[in-house]
């Protein structure tokens, strides 16, 4: 990176002579670095994972979780630092109230993605903040319906079918791509999700890993929670199965 | 909550009934201070959006200054979000302003429409700023003349055709009690295509027993 | 002379407008004396009635009828005034619909919060009632308070939990509770059959007793209807019934004749 973004690189409200903003793009470079973190948006519900490495032995298992809620039926997971992903969190979890206080009912997906997204837009335009280092997954499951956003640290954001950021996102991109995802269960979509955070897992370079998977569906009554523990072991179970199965056959 | 004195009074007899693909939406006419009718022709039916309308009763000023300000929201909302806000939304909008403002205001508001989610939707607001919904709904001081007529008539799954004549009757026999009510019956008939308003002069009203 | 009619024959206030700014409105001269004093204390207006509520062998049972009272107008006969909080919790609201509303909102959004922890804590029956009475005295405090009756019941970690808190802060606990005209008709009934026999009531007896209050209510209460709900709070979580009628009796009225004296 040296040399390239020289002078033009100091603030995030600087464009270099070819058009860049460099500080967003150094924002995209730590979102690159953490955890992988998917998405899966299905028939009847969503699924968030996430590969959380463990930086060391002596942190309590289960703690730092990255897939926080905003509100009963919105889940947020985040690929980045941490502490950026909590802030966006907490916006989500004020915009999520401020729609109740006003409609008394809850937030769309749509809506919750659009004022995230302004929110993280607005840290790439003053010199006194710094772009975030987060992207963020947002799924909801409303009525029904089920829905799933990914926000860039540029404030960018589109809609998923699945999705995935962070290390392991070009494998875990390839592996979502190979899914039918919208005849596919939620039961069988935490399976699948634990598969993809086991394949895009880099066992050479990293450090050990919790994964942590969490729904919103009918088995879940509409609400955002870790998947029981039970299912996860027994998808960590089949996940690794079929990983060395596949080593095994090639 | 009460009125203040000379302040201008819908003394009113407004209605609301869904029915199968919509909802109708009806009021009288008269606006009175004290016992003068400042205004035989008013409007009482006020749109606050496409297919969202609400019915006035209390003060004549505050249920104005309520509906503007919700208008105004829900015109925001609509560009916003890039879609029509459902009546539930409009119905809880009205519901904040009058209970956050109970102490001041006295209005009390129908709010009717149609919507995607749940076709045609009846809320009503009585004074305290509660939020009720209901298969249909009356109010305004005429209201409490005909709670046993309109129990007795009203009926699930009525037609567009029969639920004109409910609304029609029940207002007409509320504005023949109500010194506070009178005029002329406008309704709005409320569906997916749109709205159609519908007119009953004061020379033309369902004449019921006179005695 | 300056250019603001407003002021044109009048003394200048240097006193309390200090840079000449009036007429903004905003720095005008506040006239407190002339507007009177401040009222903030409202009434109800759409109210419900009386709630009542037992403890027996399993849990909770508790029972309010279906009616929004307009005054004297039986205005609204759907509404429901017993309302789940968490897993174990129910809430019977009587007063003020309109409060009771924003408390049930002002409860989500602590459910919510807590929700969002993630922490493995949920909020039990009493935590739900002592946040109630904070708000409910911060709210009589301020001299506007939440115009309602409360009854909070439920089972936290195998107790059972029945209270009672209202518009003025008062808060008592009981193996039996009635609010409004159920404190004068239906709370010596609730003694009466339930105090000491707590643990033993079965469901059945327990139904019997609430069903039989009500009873009471609806022939003396003038605010209320036959037309109720009944719930019941156990360690498996909660039941709210539909709405259901209690049995009458009229017959004995028609061999009355004259005054009766």
């Amino acid at each position: 990176m040296s040399g390239i973004g020289t002078g033009y690189d100091i603030y995030s409200s600087t464009y270099s002579p070819d058009g860049r903003l460099f500080q967003i793009e150094y924002a995209n470079k730590a979102v690159e670095n953490s955890g992988t973190a998917i998405g899966l948006r299905v028939k009847g519900g969503v699924v968030l994972a996430v590969e959380k490495l463990v930086q060391s032995k002596l942190v309590v298992p289960g703690s730092n979780k990255r897939i926080l809620s905003a509100d009963m039926h919105v889940g947020i997971v985040s690929a980045g630092l941490l502490s950026d992903g909590r802030y966006i969190a907490q916006s989500a979890r004020d915009e999520a109230k401020s729609w109740r206080d006003n409609y008394r009912q809850p937030i769309s997906g749509k809506s919750m993605a659009d004022r995230l997204g302004l929110f993280v837009q607005a840290h790439t335009l003053y010199s006194s903040v710094r772009p975030l280092g987060a992207g963020t997954i947002i799924g909801t499951y409303l009525d029904g319906e089920a829905t799933l956003y990914m926000i860039e640290p540029s404030g960018v954001y589109w809609g998923y079918h699945g999705c995935a950021v962070g290390k392991g996102k070009s494998v875990a991109k390839t592996e979502i791509e190979k899914l039918k995802l919208d005849e596919m269960s939620v039961q069988e979509a935490v399976r699948e999700a634990a598969r993809i955070i086991h394949t895009a897992h880099d066992e050479a370079k990293d450090k050990d890993f919790e994964l942590e998977i969490t729904w919103i569906c009918e088995e879940s009554k509409g609400k955002h929670t870790a998947v029981p523990k039970d299912i996860v072991e027994e998808a960590e179970r089949l996940a690794k199965e079929s990983i060395k199965s596949e080593m095994d056959d090639a | 909550m009460s009125l203040k004195p000379g302040e201008v009074n819908l003394g009113t007899s407004i209605m609301a009934v869904a029915f199968n693909g919509g909802v109708i939406v009806g009021a009288d006419s008269r606006t009175t201070t004290g016992s003068y009718i400042a205004n035989r022709v008013t409007d009482k039916l006020t749109k606050v959006h496409d297919l969202i309308y609400c019915c006035r009763s209390g003060s004549a000023a505050d249920t104005q200054a309520v509906a503007d300000i919700v208008q105004y929201y829900l015109q925001m909302y609509s560009v916003q979000q890039d879609e029509p806000p459902t009546v539930h939304v409009a119905a809880t909008l009205f519901q904040e302003m009058c209970y956050q403002n109970k102490d001041q205001l006295s209005a009390g508001i129908i709010v009717a429409g149609w919507d995607k989610k749940k076709g045609g939707t009846v809320y009503n607001i009585p004074l305290g700023g509660a939020l009720i919904q209901q298969p249909f709904a009356i109010g305004g001081s005429g209201s409490t003349y005909i709670y046993g007529y309109c129990d007795s008539q009203y009926k699930d799954n009525m037609t567009r055709e029969e639920c004109i004549e409910f609304v029609k009757n029940s207002l007409a026999l509320a504005m023949s009690r109500d010194g506070s009510s009178g005029g002329v019956i406008r309704m709005a008939v409320i569906t997916e295509k749109g709205v159609e308003r519908l007119f009953v002069p004061g020379d033309k009203l369902p004449v019921h027993w006179q005695g | 002379m300056n250019h603001f009619p407003s002021q044109w024959g009048k003394p200048r206030q240097e006193n309390v407008d200090e840079y000449n700014t009036v007429p903004l409105y905003n720095n005008m001269p506040q006239s407190h004396a002339a507007a009177g004093p401040m009222t903030r204390t409202q009434q109800p207006v759409v109210t419900g009635t009386s709630v009542i509520a037992l403890k027996y062998k399993d849990g909770i049972m508790m029972a309010a009828d279906n009616l929004a009272s307009y005054g004297s107008l039986a205005r609204f006969r759907d509404i429901e005034r017993l309302h789940p909080v968490g897993e174990h919790t129910i809430i019977g609201a009587s007063g003020d619909i309109s409060d009771y509303q924003y408390i049930q909102h002002m409860l989500q959004n602590v459910m919510i919060d807590q929700h969002c922890e993630d922490d493995g804590h949920t909020l039990g029956t009493p935590h739900i009632y002592e946040y109630l009475f904070r708000v409910m005295y911060n709210r009589r405090s301020k001299f506007n308070p939440l115009w309602n009756a409360l009854v909070v019941g439920g089972v936290h970690k195998g107790e059972r939990f029945l209270g009672y808190v209202d518009l003025k802060g008062t808060t008592y606990q009981n193996s039996t509770i009635a609010t409004g005209f159920g404190g004068h008709l239906a709370q010596p009934i609730l003694r009466k059959a339930v105090e000491g026999r707590e643990d033993t009531l079965t469901e059945e007896e327990a139904i019997k007793i609430i069903d039989d209050c009500m009873r009471v209510l609806f022939y003396r209460d003038a605010r209320s209807i036959n037309k109720l709900q009944r719930a019941k709070i156990t360690a498996e979580g909660f039941e709210i019934t539909e709405p259901y009628s209690v049995e009458t009796e009229w017959s004995f009225a028609e061999s009355i004749r004259g005054y009766g004296a």
